[in-house]
C-alpha cells in the first residue's frame, strides 16, 4: 500500500446522537475511522443536540460541533459548516442521517468550493431510493418489493380495506420510523404520530413474515461496489434496531446488491436491507444513504468500510477484497461516559466542545 | 407601577438560591440544588451578578441605566418581567 | 463585559438596552444554532424602507411587488414554452383577486379563471373579453351561465346537472357551445378530488363525453383537471399527463371529438412552508422546470403520434395561481406587546393575526424583523390581536426579545390572504403595490366603519339603543 496521504486529513463526521436504544451512525462511524490503518487525522463530531453523546467522546472525536437542523434551511447550514471549517480546517464530510443527505447532496458543489469534500449518492440516486420508489429499485436488484403507498390523510386507515390493504401492515415515516398496525385506529394514531415528526407523506407497506437480513458497502461512482458486508440481526430492540449481529454470507444478498450499485452507478456508503421470507422470496425493503449504525462489525470482521471510503477519496484504486467472514457477532451495550461541566456548557453556550490542552505531566 | 412601589422581600429571589448558582461569564447558569442550568442575556448576567453581591433594586436600576441607554419605564417593565422569571425558573423550575 | 473594562462605557457612550432574558435548558431543545438565522433581517420592499411605509399606510399593510408579479409569469411561461409549442396561462382569479394583481396578469397575456358568478363579474369588469375567461367551478347559477354563454366564455362543466342546464340555455338561444369537461383521477401521488368533476376510472369521463356528443347543442373542445393544492411531487403531474392524453385519445376514438386544449389546473407549490412537512422549502418544492418537464414530456410522447396524423397538438393550460403570487406579496404587522406565558415560553402580541393572514393556519411563514435585533433568541410564540385562542401568526419561532413598536415581514404571502381574510372584530388592512422604479400606490384601501355598516339596514324600532315608548 502506497504511504498514507496528507488529505484527507480532519473529517467532520454527523449522526453523533447516541441514545442506547437507538444510536445514530456517526459514532461508530468516528470508531472504525480512529482505527481505520490509512488515517490518522483528527475527527470532528457533528451533531444536533448538545447532549448527543458523540459530542463529548474525545476518544472517538477530537471536537464535537453542533449544526442547524436541516429544516433551518440552506444558508444556515452552509454558515455554520463555514465557521466549522474556520476553526477546525475540516476538509471532508461524512454524512450519516437519512435527513441530511438532500441538503448534502444539493450543496455538495459549495461545500467541494469551500474545499469540503464528500463522497456520496448524487440528487438523482437519492431520489431513486425515495421509500415510494421501491419497486424500480428491486428491479435493478433483482428482488421482489413489499407493495408500498404513500398516504397523506389519516382517513385512508379506515377504508383501506377497499383499496387492497389489510391489516396488519406498516406505517412509515418518509425518512425514519416504522410501526406495525392492527388496525384503523392503531393506523390512524401511527398516522398521526409519524407524520407530526417527520411529515407528509407517511408510507404504508405490506408486512411481511421472514428475517431481516442487510448489507453495507460503498459504491465507487463507476458501478462497482466495495468491501460488503452482511449482517443477520440476532436481536432487536422494542423499535426493532438490532442491538446484536452476526455477520454472514449470503450470496443472493450479496449479488441483489451488487446489481443495484451497477445499475445506479451508487456513489458512496449504503446500507441494503431485505427480508428474507418463510418462503424464500428476497424482498427489498429499502436502501440507506449512508453507513448503518451497526458499521463498526466492518473493522470487526477485517473490512473496516471507513478505509475504502478514504481509498476512493483519495481517489485511489481499493485493492480487490475476500468477502467478509461469516460469524462475527458484535453485542451492543450502553456505557456511561463523564462528561465535565464545562464542556457540556460550552456545547450550549458555543454549540462547540473543543479539546483542552493536554497537561505536560499528564502521566506520573 | 413602579419598582418604588413594591416590596423588594417579594419580587427579589430567595438570596440563598441566589448565592448558590455557578453563574460564568459566558453567562451559562448552573443551579448545583436542581441541576438546572440556564442561559442569561449580557443584562441579565449584570443583573444576576449584582443580586449575587446583594445589591438593591435601586442599585440595579442606577447600575443599568448608567451603562445602557434605556429609559427608567422601559428598564422597570424589563427588570421587573426578568426577576419574575428568575424567582420563578429557581423555586418551581 | 464588566463595566470600566469597556471603551464605550469609559468615553461615557451609553449601550444599546438589551431586554434582560434567562432560559432554561431542557433536553432535545438547547441547540440554538438550530434553527435560528443569524443576523437577518428586512430593512426595505423592491428598495422602498419599510419604516417609510409604515408611516404612510399604518400596520398592519400588505405589500406587493409589481416587478415581482410580471417576473413570475414569465419565468413559468419560459420553462414550459421552452417545452411545449402552444401554452396558455390563465390567472386564478381566487389566489387574489385585487384587480391591480389580475390587471398586472393580464397585461402580461393571461386570461382569467374565475369560479364564481362574482369572479366572472369582476373579470369582466375589469375589461377582459367573454372569450378569454375559463369558468370553473361546481356552482354556477343560470344568470351567469346564460351571460357566459353570450360572451363565449370557455365552460368548463363539473356536474351532469351543469351539462343539461347548458344545453338548455344553448337550445333556447339557439347555439352551440364549445364546452370543457373536468375529469377526476388517481395519479397515484395525491388523494383524488372525486367531489369535483367526472371520474375517469368508473367510466363516468367517457359518460359525459358520450352524452356531450350526442348533443347538438354541445361540442366537447377541451378536458381539464386539477390534481391538488401544494403538489411537492412533480411525478404527480407526469401521471396527470399521461392520464388525460389516455382520455383524449380514448374520447376522440370512441366518440369522435377533438379536443383543442388541456387545462392542467394548477397546484404548483410556492416557497412557503407548510405546516407538517419537514424539510425547508428550498428542499422539497419543484421549481418551475422540474413541473414542466413532469408535465411536457408524457405530453410530447403522447400526442406526437396524433399530431403526425396531422391533428394540431392541444393547447397546454396552466392555471397555477399560488407559485406566481405567493412570494410578490408580504405583510407588515407591528409588535403591541411582549408576554411571559405561565408555562414560561415567551410570546409576542402583533397586529395582525389570522383575520388578516389567514394562511397562518396551514404555513409557517418566514417572519423576519426589521431591524438587527440584539440578545438570546429563544422560542417565542407570536399571536395576533383577536381574543380568540386560535388566532396564532407562528406557534414557535426563534427570536431575540423585540419591543413594541417593532415591526415584522412575514411572507410569503401574496396567495389567498387578500381573498380568504376574514373581517372579524378589525378592519382589513391597507394593500400597497410597490412599482418599478420605486412608486407605491395603494390598491386597495383599508376599512372604515362604513365599509362594514354601508349594507347593514336598521329595522325602523331597532334604530335606537333605546326602546321607544
Amino acid at each position: 500500500m502506497s504511504a498514507i496521504m496528507v488529505a484527507p486529513n480532519r473529517i467532520a463526521v454527523t449522526g453523533m446522537n447516541a441514545r442506547p436504544d437507538n444510536p445514530g451512525p456517526g459514532l461508530a462511524v468516528a470508531r472504525c475511522l480512529r482505527e481505520a490503518k490509512n488515517y490518522s487525522g483528527k475527527i470532528i463530531g457533528l451533531g444536533y443536540e448538545s447532549l448527543d453523546p458523540g459530542l463529548h467522546l474525545p476518544a472517538y472525536c477530537d471536537a464535537g460541533y453542533l449544526l442547524p437542523y436541516p429544516s433551518s434551511g440552506d444558508d444556515a447550514f452552509l454558515e455554520r459548516i463555514e465557521l466549522i471549517r474556520e476553526r477546525e480546517q475540516i476538509d471532508s464530510m461524512i454524512p450519516c442521517l437519512d435527513a441530511e443527505l438532500p441538503i448534502m447532496t444539493r450543496l455538495a458543489a459549495e461545500l467541494e468550493k469551500m474545499g469540503v469534500a464528500t463522497f456520496m449518492p448524487t440528487s438523482a440516486q437519492l431520489e431513486l431510493r425515495s421509500k415510494d420508489r421501491l419497486d424500480e429499485l428491486a428491479g435493478h436488484a433483482g428482488t421482489d418489493a413489499p407493495k408500498t403507498k404513500s398516504v397523506t390523510e389519516a382517513g385512508f386507515f379506515f377504508n383501506c380495506g377497499q383499496q387492497g390493504w389489510h391489516y396488519p401492515f406498516v406505517v412509515k415515516g418518509i425518512f425514519y420510523d416504522a410501526e406495525v398496525v392492527k388496525s384503523a385506529e392503531q393506523g390512524a394514531a401511527a398516522f398521526r404520530r409519524i407524520s407530526a415528526q417527520w411529515g407528509l407523506p407517511v408510507l404504508v407497506q405490506e408486512f411481511l413474515e421472514g428475517e431481516e437480513i442487510n448489507l453495507t458497502a460503498v459504491g465507487d461512482g463507476k458501478g462497482k461496489m466495495l468491501g460488503a458486508v452482511m449482517m443477520k440481526k440476532l436481536a432487536v430492540t422494542d423499535k426493532g434496531k438490532a442491538w446484536a449481529g452476526i455477520s454472514i454470507a449470503d450470496e443472493r444478498l450479496f449479488d441483489a446488491s451488487a446489481a443495484l450499485v451497477a445499475a445506479t452507478q451508487w456513489k458512496g456508503p449504503l446500507e441494503v436491507e431485505v427480508m428474507r421470507t418463510a418462503d424464500g422470496t428476497y424482498q427489498l425493503i429499502e436502501i440507506n444513504p449512508r453507513f448503518p449504525a451497526w458499521i463498526y462489525l466492518s473493522a470487526g470482521a477485517g473490512r473496516n468500510l471507513l478505509e475504502v471510503l478514504l481509498q476512493l477519496m483519495r481517489n485511489e484504486t481499493p485493492p480487490e477484497m475476500e468477502p467478509a467472514p461469516a460469524g462475527v457477532i458484535y453485542l451492543r451495550y450502553a456505557e456511561d461516559n463523564i462528561v465535565p461541566l464545562a464542556d457540556y456548557e460550552s456545547v450550549i453556550m458555543h454549540g462547540w466542545r473543543v479539546p483542552v490542552p493536554e497537561p505536560e505531566n499528564h502521566k506520573q | 407601577m413602579t419598582l418604588d412601589s413594591i416590596d423588594e422581600q417579594v419580587i427579589l429571589p430567595d438570596p440563598m438560591a441566589l448565592k448558590r448558582l455557578a453563574v460564568s461569564e459566558s453567562g451559562f447558569v448552573f443551579d448545583p440544588v436542581s441541576g438546572h442550568s440556564f442561559t442569561v442575556n449580557e443584562t441579565g448576567l449584570v443583573i444576576l451578578h449584582a443580586l449575587q453581591r446583594d445589591s438593591r433594586l435601586n442599585d440595579i436600576r442606577e447600575l443599568l441605566s448608567s451603562d445602557y441607554d434605556v429609559d427608567s419605564q422601559n428598564l422597570d417593565r424589563d427588570l421587573l418581567e426578568f426577576l419574575g422569571s428568575l424567582s420563578n425558573q429557581l423555586e418551581h423550575p | 463585559m464588566t463595566d470600566q473594562s469597556d471603551p464605550e462605557a469609559q468615553a461615557g457612550k451609553l449601550k444599546p438596552w438589551i431586554k434582560p432574558s434567562i432560559v432554561m435548558h431542557r433536553s432535545g431543545l438547547v441547540n440554538k444554532f438550530g434553527a435560528v438565522r443569524r443576523d437577518r433581517w428586512q430593512t426595505d420592499i423592491e428598495e422602498v424602507p419599510i419604516g417609510e411605509l409604515v408611516h404612510d399606510f399604518g400596520s398592519p399593510l400588505f405589500v406587493i411587488s409589481e416587478s415581482k408579479l410580471r417576473d413570475n409569469l414569465h419565468r413559468l411561461m419560459r420553462a414550459f414554452t421552452a417545452r411545449y409549442p402552444s401554452v396558455r396561462y390563465a390567472w386564478s382569479y381566487k389566489t387574489n383577486y385585487l384587480g391591480a394583481v389580475c390587471n398586472t396578469f393580464h397585461q402580461e397575456g393571461a386570461w382569467a379563471e374565475v369560479v364564481s358568478a362574482f369572479e366572472y363579474e369582476k373579470a369582466r369588469a375589469l375589461g377582459v373579453p367573454g372569450e378569454q375567461i375559463l369558468f370553473n367551478g361546481p356552482h354556477k347559477p343560470r344568470a351567469i351561465l346564460e351571460r357566459a354563454i353570450k360572451e363565449d366564455a370557455h365552460i368548463h362543466i363539473d356536474h351532469l346537472d351543469e351539462l343539461y342546464l347548458i344545453e338548455t340555455i344553448a337550445k333556447e338561444t339557439g347555439k352551440v357551445v364549445d364546452v370543457t369537461i373536468r375529469l377526476n383521477f388517481e395519479t397515484g401521488y395525491t388523494e383524488n378530488w372525486g367531489r369535483f368533476g367526472f371520474n375517469v376510472e368508473s367510466g363516468q369521463a367517457i359518460d359525459a363525453a358520450w352524452r356531450i356528443a350526442r348533443s347538438e347543442q354541445l361540442r366537447l373542445t377541451g378536458l381539464h383537471s386539477h390534481i391538488g393544492t401544494f403538489v411537492l411531487d412533480q411525478r404527480a403531474y407526469g401521471a396527470q399527463a399521461r392520464i388525460m392524453c389516455a382520455f383524449l385519445q380514448e374520447a376522440e376514438d370512441k366518440t369522435g371529438c377533438e379536443i383543442e386544449t388541456l387545462d392542467f389546473g394548477g397546484g404548483f407549490a410556492s416557497h412557503n412552508a407548510l405546516q407538517g412537512i419537514y424539510l425547508p422549502p428550498e428542499q422539497v418544492v419543484p421549481s418551475f422546470d422540474q413541473y414542466a418537464e413532469a408535465i411536457c414530456t408524457p405530453l410530447i410522447e403522447a400526442t406526437y403520434e396524433r399530431s403526425a396524423r396531422g391533428r394540431p397538438l392541444p393547447i397546454l393550460i396552466l392555471e397555477t395561481g399560488r407559485a406566481v403570487v405567493d412570494d410578490a406579496e408580504s405583510l407588515v404587522t407591528t409588535v403591541v406587546a411582549n408576554k411571559r406565558l405561565p408555562d414560561g415560553r415567551r410570546c409576542v402580541v402583533a397586529d395582525a393575526g389570522v383575520n388578516t393572514l389567514f394562511t397562518a393556519f396551514w404555513y409557517n411563514h418566514q417572519v423576519l424583523p426589521t431591524r438587527e435585533l440584539i440578545g438570546t433568541p429563544e422560542e417565542t410564540v407570536i399571536y395576533g390581536p383577536l381574543c380568540m385562542n386560535i388566532d396564532v401568526v407562528r406557534s414557535s419561532i426563534l427570536l431575540a426579545p423585540l419591543k413594541a413598536g417593532d415591526t415584522l415581514v412575514i411572507s410569503p404571502v401574496g396567495a389567498y390572504n387578500n381573498t380568504q381574510w376574514l373581517q372579524f372584530i378589525e378592519y382589513r388592512p391597507n394593500v400597497v403595490m410597490v412599482h418599478p422604479g420605486k412608486e407605491v400606490s395603494l390598491v386597495r384601501s383599508a376599512e372604515k366603519l362604513d365599509s362594514i355598516t354601508a349594507h347593514e339596514h336598521l329595522p325602523k324600532h331597532l334604530s335606537s339603543p333605546v326602546k321607544s315608548k
